[in-house]
């Protein structure tokens, strides 16, 4: 054999040596790594700093993998859908949670609970309810639940104090200007505020959720829809969705949504959803904003006390509901690190992370913490929280929930922010978009 | 009285093959190198177009679901195919998808051909400004739809302040990206804004490759500007104009990532192409069986289309 071919192989020979050699190391370092899934955003953020202390007391490292909003379900059910082990631990949104457990993405967690003394009995109902159970109202668990969240509202304290903005609306509509407690009283502000001038400068009423691509109108509407009678089904009879889904309630409940858009909103917020509410909010745009508790921290400390206030969503004549979201911490079926991650959600579920949870900016749903006679007080949003947790509804949480969802975004978005036909037509069609769904999901 | 010619076979010249001969044997044949080099590209070519191809055949004749790996696989036949061409949602997509492709190759042409027409001149500052012509070209079509949703921003975008300043109607009274009316031709004025430089590239390919002696020959025969224009630059441009249409039709149909950032698809869906729907339907919806009929349908539709329209290009090429 020719010397250069012999030192070639010698080459080729050391070097897969030491891959395989790196490859070892990496894999036996890997061993105590875990990478937990979820959405980029400040709790988010808080999160990474919290599991710091999971790192200290267990050795095992933590790496975070987050997405922006608009990519999350794309992204993550994307690699559950294709086995990928990127994720060993997942946080996932409520909806996700039919599709995971029916798909085997998730591992199941009462056998674990059980050992370790983790009770469902200690978190909000809600939450239990929304983001650990299949099916729903069942003791069968998929996640613990991690951060609690529902849909509320903010509004510009300082305008609402302003002498002689409170005495013109006074003066127009016969009561003090306060943050609304039903859909009339809100109308009422909404408009009141709509291109008023404050500070020199032009103002709109409100800001709700029109995002047409991922989940925003739909997550909006639901606001109202719930307060007016919509419901998903009957309650007696399960997808049957006739008269329940399209009843008259519903149609006002979305009329209504329709009114406060085409009335009191900014130009220009025609596909707007979490980011595009704060930047209006933050920038003085409107008086009045709808988004998820979860980024009340942060507003409060960008805006001071002065500036913002905080309101549950407002009630209609057939009940008061608001729109949950939060998610559920879950384990991936196939991480090869399970039972590091099963130590994760243990450490996780425990009263003092959560307390320690809260006060950094995530939103426990255990009850310890916020039953605690000091949760009241421990934010000024805390007790709109609280309220509103106890007031809650979810969207469909079946596995095709994104079909079901995608209809509903279609179908409330052509109405609402391209005006094409009536709330009851958009209806209507929303029950027959969700019939030809289940029935091609075999229900 | 016969002359005898021994003629040695080359094969049967030697019992011992010379040292050349032998190298030959141990080595590959000619054939033997090619097929080497581009089995790696047929293979390539076999697992990310072919296979790819027949599965979302197969596919597209059930009710297959990727997200739900427990529902029972079934055959429906051409349920899915009957499903996508009775849908007056899809309808109304495709006749989405053909104004947006119709106006900006319209707007396209004109513009990148009056341009080619200008920057084929020489001029001050020529290179310059054809460098500056070609920018937005080069940008990436996700940015282009995630800038120009800022520029369309009624209350402190630079286009509503443009509109404004030259016609007076106040910047906020009006919002591209949102208003019914206006939406379907923000994503033309996009697109256009962005691929005129490239049909402008093509057709002054054609415009340089005109001999001058034709322009030459037209001025001894004291032929007009406009009549030099319409007898001879333009019929020898017209197949580099037909090509670039092509090419942008073809892009145009499939068109994404730009609709999708710029406008989602909304207002309502008003400005939903054909390929959100799609993208939708098989990677949210997760219609696994019925998406594929949908992209068999548009790959048919655009194959057959191209097809025909670069026999009509042959044609008048031959011209």
């Amino acid at each position: 054999m020719k010397p250069i071919a012999k030192t070639g192989r010698w080459i080729v020979t050391l070097a897969a040596i030491a891959a395989l050699a790196l490859g070892s190391t990496a894999a036996r370092a890997e061993d105590k790594t875990l990478t937990l899934c979820w959405a980029a955003w400040d709790p988010a953020n808080a999160l990474v700093e919290l599991s710091k202390d999971f790192t200290a007391q267990s050795g095992v490292k933590m790496k975070f993998e987050f997405v922006p909003w608009t990519s999350y379900a794309d992204r993550f059910l994307n690699e559950l859908n294709s086995h990928s082990k990127l994720c060993d631990l997942i946080i996932g949104d409520s909806q996700w949670v039919g599709g995971s457990a029916e798909n085997g993405h998730y591992v199941k967690l009462n056998d674990f609970f059980d050992k370790n003394g983790i009770k469902m009995s200690d978190f909000v109902p809600a939450t239990v309810v929304g983001y650990s159970e299949w099916p729903k109202n069942t003791p069968n668990y998929w996640a613990l639940p991690a951060m609690a969240d529902a849909v509320g509202w903010t509004y510009r304290k300082d305008w609402f104090a302003k002498p002689e903005v409170r005495q013109e609306f006074k003066a127009k509509y016969g009561r003090e200007l306060a943050p609304p407690k039903d859909w009339d009283q809100f109308l009422q502000v909404a408009k009141f505020f709509q291109g008023r001038n404050i500070d020199g400068k032009k103002v709109y009423g409100a800001y709700i959720f029109t995002e047409r691509g991922s989940e925003g109108i739909t997550m909006g509407v639901t606001n109202v829809m719930y307060d007016y009678g919509f419901e998903y089904d009957n309650p007696k009879k399960p997808y049957d969705m006739n008269g329940w889904v399209n009843s008259p309630g519903a149609v006002k409940g979305l009329e209504i949504y329709k009114q406060i858009f085409d009335c009191c909103t900014a130009p220009g917020m025609t596909n707007a959803y979490m980011s595009e509410g704060l930047d209006a909010f933050k920038s003085g745009q409107v008086a009045m904003q709808m988004n998820w508790f979860a980024f009340f921290p942060g507003l409060y400390k960008a805006m001071g006390p002065d500036k913002i206030g905080f309101f549950v969503n407002p009630a209609g004549p057939k009940g008061h509901f608001s729109q949950l979201g939060g998610q559920g911490i879950s384990v991936v079926s196939y991480s090869d690190h399970k039972d590091d991650a099963l130590k994760y959600i243990k450490w996780f579920a425990q009263p003092a992370v959560q307390q320690k949870w809260w006060q950094i900016g995530g939103y426990s749903a255990l009850r310890a913490v916020v039953e605690d006679p000091g949760f009241p007080k421990s934010a000024p949003f805390a007790p709109d929280f609280l309220v509103t947790m106890g007031i809650v509804k979810d969207f469909w949480a079946e596995p095709n929930y994104a079909s079901l969802l995608l209809d509903m975004q279609k179908r409330t978005h052509n109405y609402v922010v391209a005006g094409q036909g009536t709330a009851q037509q958009a209806l209507d069609g929303l029950v027959k978009d969700w019939a030809k769904d289940f029935k091609d999901a075999g229900k | 009285m016969s002359a005898t010619i021994d003629i040695e076979h080359p094969a049967a010249a030697s019992a011992t093959p010379g040292p050349l001969l032998k190298r030959r044997r141990h080595g590959m044949s000619d054939r033997a190198i090619a097929w080497l080099f581009i089995t790696p590209t047929i293979a390539l070519l076999l697992a990310i177009n072919v296979f790819p191809l027949i599965w979302t055949i197969q596919a597209s004749f059930t009710n297959y679901r990727a997200n739900m790996g427990w529902l029972k696989v079934r055959n429906v036949g051409t349920g899915n195919y009957s499903d996508i061409l009775s849908d007056p949602d899809l309808w109304a997509g495709m006749q989405t998808t053909a104004h947006f492709v119709f106006w900006s190759i319209l707007f396209e042409v004109v513009l990148g051909f009056g341009l080619a027409l200008l920057v084929n001149r020489k001029f001050r500052g020529h290179s310059l400004w054809t460098t500056i012509i070609l920018l937005p070209m080069m940008l990436s079509p996700a940015v282009v739809g995630n800038f120009w949703t800022f520029l369309f921003q009624p209350q402190v975008g630079l286009f509503n302040y443009v509109v404004s300043f030259f016609t007076g109607i106040p910047p906020s009274s009006f919002q591209m990206i949102g208003d019914v009316g206006l939406a379907p031709w923000t994503i033309v004025l996009v697109d256009t804004w962005m691929w005129t430089p490239y049909v402008m590239l093509i057709c002054l390919a054609g415009l340089r490759s005109i001999p001058d002696s034709i322009y030459e020959a037209a001025e001894v025969d004291r032929a007009s500007t406009w009549r030099t224009f319409w007898s001879v630059t333009l019929p020898m441009v017209v197949p580099f104009l037909m090509l670039a249409i092509l090419f942008r039709a073809i892009e145009n149909f499939k068109m994404f990532d730009m609709v999708n950032l710029l406008t989602n698809g909304g207002p309502g869906s008003l400005t939903e192409t054909v390929s959100i729907t799609l993208k939708r339907a098989a990677f949210e919806k997760w219609q696994t069986g019925w998406s594929s009929a949908l992209a068999i349908i548009l790959f048919v539709a655009v194959f057959g289309a191209a097809n025909i329209y670069v026999k009509v290009l042959n044609q008048v090429k031959r011209r």
